[in-house]
């Protein structure tokens, strides 16, 4: 392999880590409180808002249904307001991250329901208001799921930022298609294949190892 | 924020204090019913309940599960809302406070869990702490205050540890020292021991009543175990299907149970089982040439009086005794015993006589052979 290609696929790599890095981040700024709304406004929960909830759970749906290619051409208006340009790594952010927040919203709303209502009970009787039940209760006792599910969040971002490439984004899956498959160097496909599977594997495993050292159910006397 | 300062009380909210009894906690006429839903029907918890719960006692709810026990203590922190009557906590009927309000009484009222409700993710200091982090006292008040709990209830060696690392019993240790953080006036107790050995629940019911005596705490608990409220409360409340049907002095309950919900409850208490062979004889009619079971309650100072050799003596009346017990309840001594008496009118009806003269509750059981 040339050291033209190797950095080529050194600096895609960096694209791709880039993307998926700040979308994540992003994605959970947004994710996060809509997660835990989503999981605390059913009718009779701490912020009892069924409508909302609905209405919420609906866009979620809509959204996530949406395969990510249609996604990311739908919104091209959308991704030029906000990055100023619809093609480019920071450009291909905008989709990556309008997908990720549902995603990211359904996965830390199934961590914050798994939290024993009991809990919520206590805090309540403590005297706790709702945005510290959130606070000191269930975001603290719905970690270790969270960040499983952020964990999930990374690696299916990895995906979807291959696909971004289609738009001109840039990263690991556009190096692929255009280097390996368009100019026919199979051994650049490998290479691409080789270093997200690297990659996915690292990121799995920080999860788990993160996830676990935060679970103190595990302990035993 | 001071976080062992009188509740606020609203002026409209604010009840004079009854003269004849300093009663800390009062339901006056409460009912809760739950509205109908799509696949249920409505649902009457409770109605018209009238409870008294005097400062610095114990007092004992016992019902069966489905009873309305978990509504009637959680009407007492706001954590339900009655539908009618009203809930007073140390003057303020907290049935109308709004939700902010609210929260700050329940700062002065503390809450054990049958199930603990610990944080998994805090470790046994962070968790007692917790109330005290959500009522905005600073970290050093924090330590000054957690430690010495931590030390009453005896687990100053595992305040770094987390819940899963604990036993059943050490566990609601952590939840006690957790209600007790806030310095609160009340204490209220949902089934604490029910999901414990007995020999654990002895341990929990001390420590209950150690808090008790040692800071004059008011103690409010529920259960479904006669054994609990024998051990430690003063008063109690049976409750059954939503309605008190019996409430009074436990010594009281216990030697003169008036409804059959109540002695259902006691049934198994020591001297009130009936033996095994004559449990397997007794029937309802009279046998010819039988004798009649009849069950004597000596409460007080008789319990220790030889009145059946009185009887004996006395009367001429044979006394075969089947079964009993002598106990004491709250340091009040009483017996109980299950005799047999000849089955002839008026030997029988003398026996009773006697009896009754000598202040003594008698209970005709059955008869057998």
């Amino acid at each position: 392999m040339s050291p033209e290609i190797a950095r080529l696929i050194l600096q895609a790599t960096v694209d791709t880590l880039y993307m998926v890095l700040v979308a994540t981040a992003l994605g959970t700024l947004l994710g996060l409180p809509l997660g835990v709304f989503l999981a605390t406004s059913r009718r009779g929960e701490l912020f009892s808002a069924p409508w909302l909830n609905a209405v919420l759970g609906f866009i979620v749906n809509a959204t996530r249904s949406t395969p990510f290619i249609i996604l990311v051409v739908a919104i091209i208006p959308f991704t030029r307001l906000v990055a100023g340009t619809s093609i480019g790594t920071t450009a291909a952010i905008v989709p990556l991250t309008v997908a990720a927040t549902p995603f990211i919203a359904r996965l830390i709303e199934a961590a914050v329901r798994e939290v024993d209502q009991g809990l919520i009970e206590a805090a309540r009787a403590m005297g706790a208001s709702p945005l510290q039940i959130v606070a000191k209760v269930l975001v603290p006792e719905a970690l270790p799921g969270i960040v499983l599910g952020l964990t999930l969040a990374v690696v299916s971002l990895i995906g979807y930022s291959a696909i971004v490439g289609v738009v001109g984004g840039g990263g690991l899956g556009d190096l692929g298609i255009r280097y390996g498959y368009q100019r026919f160097m199979p051994e650049v496909m490998g290479a691409v294949v080789v270093v997200l599977i690297v990659l996915v594997q690292g990121v799995q495993s920080l999860g788990d190892r993160l996830a676990l050292r935060l679970n103190k159910r595990l302990r035993h006397a | 924020m001071t976080v062992n300062a009188h509740s606020p009380i609203t002026a409209d909210a604010a009840i004079p204090a009854s003269a004849e009894e300093d009663a800390i906690i009062r339901f006056e006429g409460v009912a809760k019913s739950f509205p109908a839903r799509k696949n249920s029907a409505a649902v009457h918890a409770l109605a018209g309940i009238d409870l008294a719960v005097p400062r610095s006692s114990i007092v004992g709810v016992i019902g069966r599960s489905g009873a309305g026990k978990s509504t009637l203590i959680r009407l007492v922190n706001g954590l339900e809302k009655p539908t009618a009557g009203r809930v007073i906590v140390d003057g303020t009927d907290v049935t109308r406070l709004d939700e902010r309000t609210l929260r700050s009484v329940r700062r002065s009222i503390g809450m054990v869990f049958q199930h603990f409700n610990l944080l998994s993710s805090r470790t046994v200091f962070d968790n007692v702490a917790l109330p005290l982090e959500i009522a905005g006292t600073d970290r050093r008040t924090i330590e000054q205050r957690v430690n010495p709990l931590l030390e009453l209830v005896g687990l100053a060696d595992k305040r770094g540890r987390y819940p899963a690392e604990l036993s059943g019993g050490q566990k609601q240790r952590v939840g006690i020292a957790r209600a007790l953080a806030t310095q609160p006036k009340v204490l209220l107790s949902d089934e604490a021991t029910s999901a414990l050995d007995p020999e654990t629940t002895r341990s929990i019911l001390d420590l209950l009543a150690t808090i008790n005596r040692e800071l004059g705490l008011t103690i409010l608990l529920i259960t479904h175990e006669m054994a609990v409220i024998r051990a430690i409360a003063q008063r109690v409340a049976v409750l059954d299907a939503g309605r008190i049907v019996e409430q009074g002095d436990v010594f009281d309950l216990f030697t003169r149970p008036q409804h059959e919900t109540t002695r259902s409850f006691l049934a198994a208490e020591s001297g009130r089982e009936l033996p095994a062979f004559v449990a397997s004889q007794i029937r309802p009619e009279p046998v010819p040439g039988g004798q009649v079971v009849v069950r004597i309650v000596f409460r007080g100072p008789f319990a220790t009086h030889p009145v059946l050799s009185q009887l004996a003596r006395e009367l001429g009346i044979d006394v075969n005794i089947l079964g009993g017990a002598v106990d004491s309840i709250a340091g009040r001594p009483f017996g109980t015993l299950i005799v047999g008496l000849p089955n002839n009118g008026s030997s029988l009806d003398k026996a009773l006589a006697f009896l009754k003269a000598r202040d003594l509750d008698t209970e005709v059981l059955g008869h057998v052979a």
